[in-house]
């Protein structure tokens, strides 16, 4: 682990000033922020755990705990909100059993919202493992989920 | 690649660029923004090659794989040069019959065209189509002219020739002069004019000084600036190597988003190949003067679009505000004189520069001028990014562009100006796009999203969703903000459930009023915008879920209830299938039922059932 982060801080010169973009890419390599790669992190470049406990909270995008192995993702951003988008959230939620920005117990889902992907036209947007999909319904979420080995009800006829 | 060293040398190498571009020649221009990617846009691009290949054909005929054209809702699309003809909603299946029927044979697909859905006449050119009729695409209309990649392609069309104009000059003043008269502001929402703020960074006292590219767009359904630094990345930087000429810069960077992962990508290349073609970096153009591009990632913080978090933020801190009575020109980034503009106010800057701040203040109104990219998305036919010139009226880019609103529906409202704006309702639509126009209305041109909304949306809801979304993203240093956006929400939240009070609508004017003098940055100060604009144009929505304790659009939860209309119903099961809590229930063919104490009210029912037999009261 010492070595992955000094390979990844090497990219930046050591350069403090670059605390952010360095603890994504340690974000990238691990999954998540793991308590031995942030001290590493700080030992390497003389950045108190403090201030790096600081950054790794207050930023959005940086996760704690270990992330599923399924990434989930639904833009709820204005354009997908009045389109539906906090209904989808609602089933997505109660089919995986937990809320936006947790993890399944076994470690096979993560479901997050963020605040705009960008891509409006498509809304609602739901972004499974890295490929978006466009104009969600409840039933094609549940379908997603039930390719991903989700138990679910879908519309298919019985 | 070799390195440009004079203005003389950069002007040869355009026109050895621009005479190799054969007019005639033909060539297939592919939307590769987010929007069609996100259609599918790459297997389509795969095939392109690989029939082109099959055909022998790779040398004849020009792919080229292009930023954005900003019609969204048609993707994925195409046009085909030199005739111009435009396609859309393509299948991968279709390119073969484009190739050989359109290509090799000059023959116009019809049911690939644009079909217009009021004259139902089927449009062959991508200017002629009602979406781009009343655009004025000055800065985004390159994007499919280009590949975002290809610095050559940019160089072809004239690009970096403003910065050649520039450096031959040799007058900085001369410059903020010119982007001054040009009546140019700040296109990240504040509207601030461009050339003060760069005049004051040039007269600020310390160094270095530093130029910033705000591409942290937070605000949701917002994605110009993102297109911009897709589509065509090198805009953005002469932009920036312009100001930062004209201010004595020689440090700049681009904070962009790191949810953009093609726009990093985009604009790591272009500026590794400015550099190497030494258009960045030491002694650019052999004019001495020297200028770098340092790319930061955010970190998905929408208060870090605010000028000094953003500074926090590259410094490597959490991006908190700091009070402004000390300006950002005067003390910045590391407390240096900073100029930070947003992407779409850089990437006016050529354009000014090339064709003078006469022609540029000859666009637009009084005080706003040139032209401004809005996201029209939402409850509307034509979703996409538009350019259009200032003044042009909300009703105009509504209903003339966006061609109204879907599935027959009446409009409600529109949203600009993100969280920090308002919205504003059908009487108003006549109203001129103009910065200061949209601040007496309550709202703001902030940096372009244009949400429409429709009868079927509920404004308490929208009002409360905006605070929820500022409530999260609030940094939480200064009270006001964080406690009174957490306030003015639970009242939504109590109103929504059927429990507000009269009173609470004057409890959220006066709180609105003193977070907006009491906080510390603009997030805080504009946070109750969404709140007191839906108060102002919509108070008989507030009014109805407080008195009636209803909701009219059929949005909160607590305030409807889900029944079936047994004269629609058919008895399908549909609805049955997916209840996830066994609340619709019957038999085949037979007139279903809805079970009250079961019902959770997911909507999943209303969204299977085929026959509008679901009814919400």
């Amino acid at each position: 682990m010492q070595e992955k982060v000094a390979h990844i801080i090497g990219k930046y010169h050591s350069d403090k000033g670059f605390l952010v973009p360095i603890l994504q890419d340690v974000q990238k390599e691990f999954n998540y922020l793991p308590k031995e790669a942030l001290t590493a992190v700080g030992t390497q470049l003389q950045v108190p755990l403090s201030r790096i406990y600081e950054v790794a909270t207050f930023y959005r995008a940086f996760s704690l705990t270990p992330r599923g192995k399924h990434q989930l993702s639904l833009c709820v951003g204005t354009a997908c909100h009045v389109r539906g988008a906090p209904m989808i959230q609602d089933g997505i939620e109660r089919v995986l059993d937990i809320r936006a920005g947790q993890t399944t117990a076994d470690l096979e889902f993560t479901f997050e919202t963020v605040n705009c992907l960008g891509a409006c036209a498509l809304g609602p947007i739901l972004v499974v493992d890295g490929e978006y999909q466009g104009q969600v319904t409840l039933s094609k979420a549940n379908k997603l989920l039930k390719k991903l080995g989700k138990k679910v009800a879908t519309d298919e006829e019985d | 690649m070799k390195k440009i060293k004079s203005a003389a040398d950069l002007k040869n190498l355009q026109e050895e660029l621009n005479a190799r571009l054969d007019p005639n020649k033909p060539c297939i221009a592919i939307c590769c923004g987010t929007g069609c990617l996100a259609h599918g846009t790459r297997h389509l691009v795969e095939r392109f090659q690989q029939e082109l290949a099959d055909r022998q054909l790779t040398d004849k005929i020009g792919l080229r794989r292009t930023g954005c054209h900003g019609f969204c809702e048609r993707g994925p699309m195409v046009v085909i040069h030199p005739q111009k003809i435009f396609y859309q909603r393509l299948k991968v299946d279709d390119v073969p019959e484009i190739i050989d029927k359109t290509i090799l044979g000059d023959e116009i697909i019809d049911r690939l065209l644009y079909r217009d859905p009021v004259t139902k006449e089927r449009i062959v050119h991508e200017h002629e189509v009602p979406f781009y009729k009343k655009q004025m695409r000055l800065v985004f209309g390159m994007n499919g002219m280009i590949e975002p990649t290809s610095i050559e392609d940019y160089l072809a069309i004239g690009g970096y020739g403003a910065l050649a104009k520039v450096l031959a000059q040799a007058d900085p003043q001369a410059v903020i002069d010119e982007i001054s008269a040009a009546g140019l502001r700040g296109r990240g929402g504040g509207g601030f004019p461009t050339g003060r703020k760069w005049d004051a960074t040039r007269k600020a006292a310390g160094s270095p000084k530093y130029v910033i590219c705000n591409a942290d767009e937070g605000d949701p359904g917002a994605y110009m600036d993102r297109s911009l630094l897709e589509g065509n990345p090198h805009s953005v930087l002469e932009g920036m190597i312009i100001g930062a000429y004209a201010i004595g810069s020689s440090h700049g960077y681009i904070y962009v988003r790191n949810e953009y992962p093609l726009a990093v990508e985009n604009i790591t290349l272009a500026i590794d190949k400015a550099r190497q073609m030494g258009l960045l970096g030491e002694n650019i153009l052999g004019s001495g003067f020297d200028f770098d591009i340092v790319i930061n990632r955010g970190g998905g913080a929408f208060v870090c679009g605010e000028s000094s978090a953003l500074f926090a933020s590259i410094e490597g801190r959490a991006g908190e505000p700091r009070a402004k009575y000390v300006h950002a020109t005067d003390k910045g980034l590391y407390d240096k004189p900073t100029c930070l503009n947003n992407v779409e106010t850089w990437a006016n800057v050529p354009l000014i520069i090339n064709r003078g701040a006469q022609w540029y203040a000859g666009i637009g109104t009084e005080h706003s001028k040139g032209t401004k990219i809005f996201s029209l998305v939402g409850k509307i036919n034509n979703t996409g990014l538009v350019e259009v010139p200032m003044g042009i009226t909300l009703r105009e880019i509504i209903y003339e562009i966006g061609e109204g609103i879907p599935k027959g529906r009446r409009f409600k409202a529109v949203q600009t100006g993100g969280p920090s704006g308002g919205c504003i309702p059908e009487a108003l639509l006549d109203m001129p796009v103009d910065f200061d126009e949209l601040t007496k209305l309550g709202t703001m041109m902030g940096s372009g999203g244009m949400i429409v909304m429709d009868e079927r949306n509920c404004m308490v809801d929208v009002a409360k969703y905006f605070l929820k979304f500022l409530e999260e993203e609030s940094c939480g240093k200064c009270t006001p903000c964080r406690e009174g956006i957490y306030q003015m929400r639970k009242i939504l939240d109590r109103i929504t459930d059927g429990e507000g009070k009269l009173e609470d609508l004057d409890t959220l004017e006066w709180m609105g009023q003193a977070i907006k003098d009491g906080s510390l940055c603009a997030l805080g100060g504009s946070a109750p915008n969404p709140v007191l604009t839906t108060l102002r144009y919509f108070r008989s929505e507030y009014e109805a879920h407080i008195v009636d304790k209803k909701c009219p659009a059929g949005v909160c939860k607590a305030l409807i209830t889900y029944g079936i209309d047994a004269d629609k119903c058919t008895g399908c099961r549909a609805c049955t299938r997916v209840c996830p809590t066994g609340a619709a229930t019957g038999e085949k063919k037979e007139v279903h039922q809805i079970d009250q104490e079961k019902c959770i009210k997911c909507g999943a029912c209303y969204e299977a059932c085929k026959f509008d037999a679901i009814t919400i009261a």
